[in-house]
């Protein structure tokens, strides 16, 4: 079966050219393309879950040691090397099998969510493109088809997110989009040439086994380098503006590629590459704070808006904050486990808030929302049940994956205690705000517009059917990875283990001695782990409890509160609410520069130096020209005057 | 002779002409079939350079399909024409890209049909001829050929500058070509007192080794020549101009080919005749690309007419072609010699669709459009899939050019690496926000609404490159293979010779000892 894996990214592709050509060409029936669409991805997934039998059935050592599946030779120039090859392991198929399942159900959302959009053919031809190219991503066998479902996805989130092109906003949120993820591409494209350059190879496999050769400082930058590219895709900071921007796009886009599937590339990224990052602890710390700090921030902002996707769109970014946290600390697994229960609950997030959407005519501001409960029950359980997770409540599935974060970023020879304590209060912050969203649109009074009320209504089964999957996937999805501490088996550790390593057994030193010596010294003498870990859970928990709890002080019990609270650090409010002003600062510095710089080559240098100096050269010909033409007056007398005075001067100059 | 028996390459270099001349005999108010006769001939001259690809022998590093015969016996002058991996893809590009045009041309050509047509077969010959001649005067015949029909296709069916336009093209090429003209004969004459044999077979040439001041000045005269062609910055204002009075096809042979003589022309003359002076002249090559990558970028970012930004984006592009073919490596020169059929396939579509808008418009100001993507689904399809094929995206043709190009030039120096690098990044900003504010947004400009979408000649004419943008883009070794042994064999023949010249005693050649730069000069007067 595993020979077949070639199938798994291939099929969406089928789709893809059938929409994109046929169903686009001869305007087939909605029926037939969202049929197409469909099925494609169910085979999809179907066939990921095939291989990944087939990988469970060899021996744990064995699946990592699956010869990659090569179809044909791609780029080859001198040593250059490189094939459209895939490779199958634990870690691919897990990514396979995340991407192909959730696309799945939020293809099926879509043709509900879609079906009176004039683009609905052309929607879903980028969708399936897109998965063709996540999948692309995922099951590369080499860095450079690794960057071309990293570039390709790139596209089909420009496509996706400018999918209503009519309108300018969507439009100029594709191309920021495609412009900042360049940005990140250029690290990525440099981080594949000094590999290159050293490893003579690009190929997985090779690099990894090659990788001892590396001098730490190589090493480093090329991890630097993948990291930057991992920003952009990823939206950390100092390259997450696009994803806020992006939720102009269709929401089970937003949904798919803005939460569950493609805005996680980095982390796999990092993953894949964890043999070379465990050899850079200095990007291994550079990636944990960019990550921690980037969960806190993103957290920080998501708290005030007021568009409900703008909202889970700040959460996405902290979300993938703590998986780089992850990653960064060296626990590249549970980065992987929180980037699976996140594709679930975010997901959902975002499906649910399609619904709210659909229920409410489009409406997005969730100040005018409120009470939707009653009339939209299905959506709104299920949005419960995904908040409940992604603030870390025991028993869903967020809480297995951001504990194990959190314990990690303690615990492991590369955590600190502060990356744990950024993680909490963020973790906090996640639960407020998450809270404060599910209070405002479906408790309280509905402070619609009489018009959009008499038309609230749950959407139909298309859409609720995989929201009620989703929210099921979003309360089991943890138990497959039950910390050892509450007594179960993690067997998604155990899974991913033959590639990612275990789990860095840390005792947490760092972290304990900073506490050690926040005691009086001494005070605290054996200080034995699974007991912190224990205390830990809990103080998580109790944060997160706290977040919900003042979430519903200031939404339910005492609405006017937040109103004066504004009112009373109007300042801070107003540069958290407008996002600290960093696009305003990005967009004068490198865009109004850049266009400055180019208009100042363009009318200055190019029009007046370059090109005139040209001119100035054919002028002066012209000018020569016209005075040599004086002296060709025609006049005989003239040219005989001329000769005798040249005869003249050769004879002085012969008698000289 | 050959492999295939008969003169092949004289055969596509003059059937063109042949067809011109067939066309004085075609009345001129037959218009129809004036368009016919040419697209017929265009077309059987494509499916004549076919053998070339089909039956060149990837095994052999050396010419194919040689034809030798001499021409002027006493000044050594011969009729010789081979084909090596690197000229091949320039040939089909030519043959290719030259049928297009005439597809293009149907409605846009009003005045003098039967006089544009004999000028566009007259331009094929002499663009497949200066891709042939291996010997120098034949290859500066050709060279010199190709300037008379573009002048008059620029001058006659241009825009409303074309006389300013057509003039300074034509006056900035010569001037860039006498001086090269005149280190031809200085070479010829410096081969004759070396080896007593007066010749100008270029490969005979190869085997000289000039003192490295006299490769300085020769090197200086060529690369002046094939710097404004690519173009090069600074050289490059006439571009612009050019590009913007151009008919369409104008523009798309403009772009697609004859910028490609000036790059090609490093690559066989250039460089191998004087290879010192090229490795020495790494440095001022390299920065003048890596200038003409960003500043083309940045200056193609702020136009408002859409053929000027694309020919600063050519400006850009053409950038890369010279950094990577000076980077010296595999990678860099098989990514320069992809980017140069990338740059005429992707810039030659992206002419195509320019006319085609102005066809309908009449204006290639930005400014006039917006929104056409609702009124043109199939039309934004097309240009869409050439605009991402410009910038470079993986899957498309540019991708495998840009790549390898920046990945050669970053193996040899990372410092010019990481700087071509950010062309990555404005390319994406410049063509993007010309797609948007072309296609998208809302239509502001009620003359847009009623526009027809693409009509099937037009469709016809853009299949073909979308078909090359995919199959160059994910099949590339298909075409790397026939270059493969020619680059590497180019490459170790210039790094030879290189080192030889500089490890040479008092730095000088072996076979033309104690001729100083200084006595170029003398030289030349004898």
């Amino acid at each position: 079966m595993i020979e077949y894996v070639w199938l798994i990214p291939l099929l969406p592709a089928v789709g893809f050219l059938f929409n994109g050509l046929i169903g686009r060409w001869y305007n087939l029936d909605k029926r037939v393309v969202s049929w197409v669409a469909c099925s494609v991805l169910g085979l999809s997934f179907f066939f990921s879950i095939l291989v990944f039998f087939s990988l469970l059935k060899l021996p744990p050592d064995a699946r990592a040691a699956v010869p990659d599946k090569v179809l044909f030779d791609w780029i080859v120039s001198g040593g250059l090397k490189t094939v459209i090859g895939y490779k199958i392991d634990p870690l691919s198929i897990v990514m396979a099998m995340v991407v192909s399942g959730v696309s799945f159900f939020i293809h099926i959302y879509s043709v509900g969510y879609m079906h009176d959009d004039p683009g609905f053919t052309r929607y879903f031809a980028y969708l399936n493109l897109f998965v063709f190219m996540m999948l692309t991503l995922v099951l590369a066998n080499n860095f450079l088809l690794m960057f071309v479902g990293w570039e390709g996805v790139g596209l089909c989130s420009y496509l996706l997110i400018g999918f209503w092109f009519e309108r300018d906003a969507p439009a100029n949120a594709g191309k920021k989009a495609f412009v900042v993820n360049r940005v990140g591409d250029f690290g990525f494209l440099l981080g594949m040439f000094l590999i290159f350059a050293h490893l003579g190879t690009l190929e997985f496999n090779e690099v990894f086994a090659k990788a001892h050769l590396l001098d730490p400082v190589t090493v480093t930058m090329i991890t630097l380098l993948l990291f930057v590219g991992a920003t952009g895709k990823s939206a950390q900071i100092p390259l997450y503006v696009w994803l806020p921007d992006a939720m102009e796009g269709p929401t089970p886009v937003s949904s798919l590629i803005h939460a569950a599937t493609m805005v996680t590339s980095g982390v796999y990224m990092i993953a894949r590459c964890h043999v070379i990052y465990s050899m850079a602890p200095v990007s291994m710390a550079v990636v944990a704070i960019f990550g921690a700090a980037t969960a806190i921030y993103a957290a920080s902002m998501g708290i005030l808006q007021f568009d409900i996707k703008r909202v889970l769109a700040y959460s996405t970014i902290s979300q993938l904050g703590y998986m780089f946290l992850a990653v960064g600390v060296g626990a590249f697994s549970a980065g992987i486990f929180h980037l699976m229960t996140h594709a679930f609950f975010k997901g959902l997030l975002f499906l649910g808030a399609g619904s709210v959407m659909h229920a409410l005519s489009g409406e997005l501001d969730m100040r005018k929302m409120g009470g939707l409960w009653k009339k939209t029950p299905i959506t709104f359980w299920t949005f419960l049940m995904a908040t409940l997770a992604i603030a870390g409540i025991p028993g869903f599935s967020g809480f297995f994956s951001k504990d194990e974060i959190l314990w990690q970023a303690f615990s492991s020879p590369h955590g600190h205690l502060f990356l744990w304590l950024v993680g909490a209060v963020a973790a906090g912050m996640t639960a407020f705000y998450m809270f404060r969203l599910t209070f405002v649109t479906f408790l309280g009074q509905c402070r619609a517009s009489e018009e959009v009320k008499k038309h609230i209504h749950e959407s139909p089964p298309i859409m609720t059917v995989p929201l009620i999957i989703l929210a099921v996937l979003s309360v089991i999805g943890g138990y497959v990875g039950i910390p050892h501490v509450l007594g179960g088996r993690n067997y998604f550790h155990e899974f991913l283990a033959p590639v990612l390593g275990g789990l860095p057994e840390g005792a947490g030193h760092a972290s304990l001695s900073l506490i050690k010596s926040a005691y009086a010294a001494g005070a605290v003498e054996e200080i034995g782990s699974v007991n912190w870990e224990i205390i830990l859970m809990v103080v998580s928990v109790v944060i997160a409890l706290i977040g919900i709890s003042i979430a519903l002080y200031l939404y339910i019990l005492k609405p006017d509160v937040p109103k004066r609270l504004a009112q009373r650090f109007r300042t801070l409010y107003t540069i958290v609410f407008n996002k600290y002003y960093v696009d305003e600062i990005y967009e004068a510095c490198f865009v109004s520069s850049a266009k400055k710089i180019g208009t100042f080559f363009w009318r200055e240098f190019d029009d007046g130096v370059v090109d005139r100096s040209v001119n100035l050269v054919a002028g002066l010909m012209l000018w020569w020209g016209r005075v040599l033409r004086k002296i060709q007056t025609g006049y005989v007398q003239g040219y005989a005057l001329g000769i005798l005075l040249g005869a003249v001067v050769v004879i002085i100059f012969l008698i000289k | 002779m050959n492999q295939l028996g008969f003169p092949i390459l004289t055969t596509i270099t003059f059937l063109p002409l042949a067809g011109a001349i067939l066309l004085l005999f075609v009345p001129r108010e037959r218009e129809e079939l004036l368009k016919w006769v040419t697209l017929i001939i265009s077309l059987v001259e494509f499916v004549i350079s076919l053998p070339l690809f089909i039956y060149f022998d990837e095994g052999k590093a050396g010419m194919q399909f040689v034809e030798k015969v001499p021409w002027i016996k006493e000044w050594g002058v011969t009729y010789y024409m081979g084909v090596d991996g690197i000229s091949l893809l320039l040939i089909l590009l030519t043959t290719f890209l030259t049928v297009l045009c005439i597809l293009s041309s149907w409605r846009a050509v009003e005045k003098s049909v039967k006089e544009y047509m004999i000028s566009f077969l007259f331009l094929e010959t002499g663009m497949i001829g200066a891709f042939v001649a291996l010997d120098l005067i034949l290859f500066y015949i050709f060279w010199e050929v190709m300037l008379i029909p573009m002048y008059l296709i620029i001058g006659v069916w241009g825009g409303p500058r074309r006389i300013y336009a057509a003039i300074k093209f034509f006056l900035y090429t010569m001037a860039g070509s006498v001086l090269m003209l005149v280190a031809i004969i200085a070479l010829y004459f410096l081969h004759g007192k070396a080896t007593g044999v007066y010749t100008f077979d270029l490969l005979k040439l190869y085997q000289v080794s000039l003192p490295i001041k006299t490769q300085y000045i020769m090197f200086a005269a060529f690369a002046l020549a094939f710097a404004i062609k690519v173009p090069m910055f600074p050289f490059h204002t006439w571009l612009p101009d050019a590009h913007v009075e151009a008919p369409t096809a104008g523009s798309v042979i403009l772009a697609g080919i004859l910028l490609k003589l000036g790059t090609y022309g490093f690559i066989r003359f250039a460089i191998p005749l004087f290879p010192a002076a090229a490795f020495k002249a790494i440095p001022v090559i390299s920065v003048l690309a890596l200038i003409g990558i960003i500043y083309g970028a940045l200056v193609s970012m702020m136009q408002d007419d859409l053929k000027k930004l694309v020919a600063f984006s050519s400006v850009s592009h053409l950038g890369f072609v010279m950094l990577g073919m000076f980077a010296f490596n595999v990678q860099g020169v098989q990514g320069s010699i992809y980017q140069m059929l990338n740059h005429g396939v992707s810039t030659g579509a992206l002419f195509l669709i320019v006319g085609m808008i102005y066809e309908r418009r009449h204006t290639r100001l930005i400014a006039d459009f917006g929104g056409l993507s609702r009124v043109m689904p199939i039309f934004a399809t097309f240009f869409m899939i050439v605009a991402l094929s410009s910038i470079a995206l993986p899957g498309t043709n540019g991708f495998v050019g840009e790549f390898l190009i920046l990945l050669g030039t970053f193996k040899a120096n990372p410092v010019y690496g990481v700087f071509g690098a950010t062309g990555v990044i404005l390319a994406a900003a410049y063509m993007l926000w010309m797609f948007q504010r072309v296609m998208f947004g809302d239509i502001k400009h009620p003359e847009n609404r009623g526009l027809k979408d693409l009509n099937f000649r037009e469709i016809v004419t853009l299949v073909p490159i979308i078909i090359m943008i995919f199959w160059m883009g994910i099949f590339p070794k298909f075409f790397f293979k026939k270059m493969d042994l020619s680059v590497q064999h180019f490459l170790y023949d210039v790094k030879a010779r290189y080192e030889a010249a500089v490890t040479a005693p008092e730095g000088g050649g072996f076979l033309v000892k104690g001729v100083k730069g200084s006595k170029v000069k003398l030289l030349i007067k004898e």
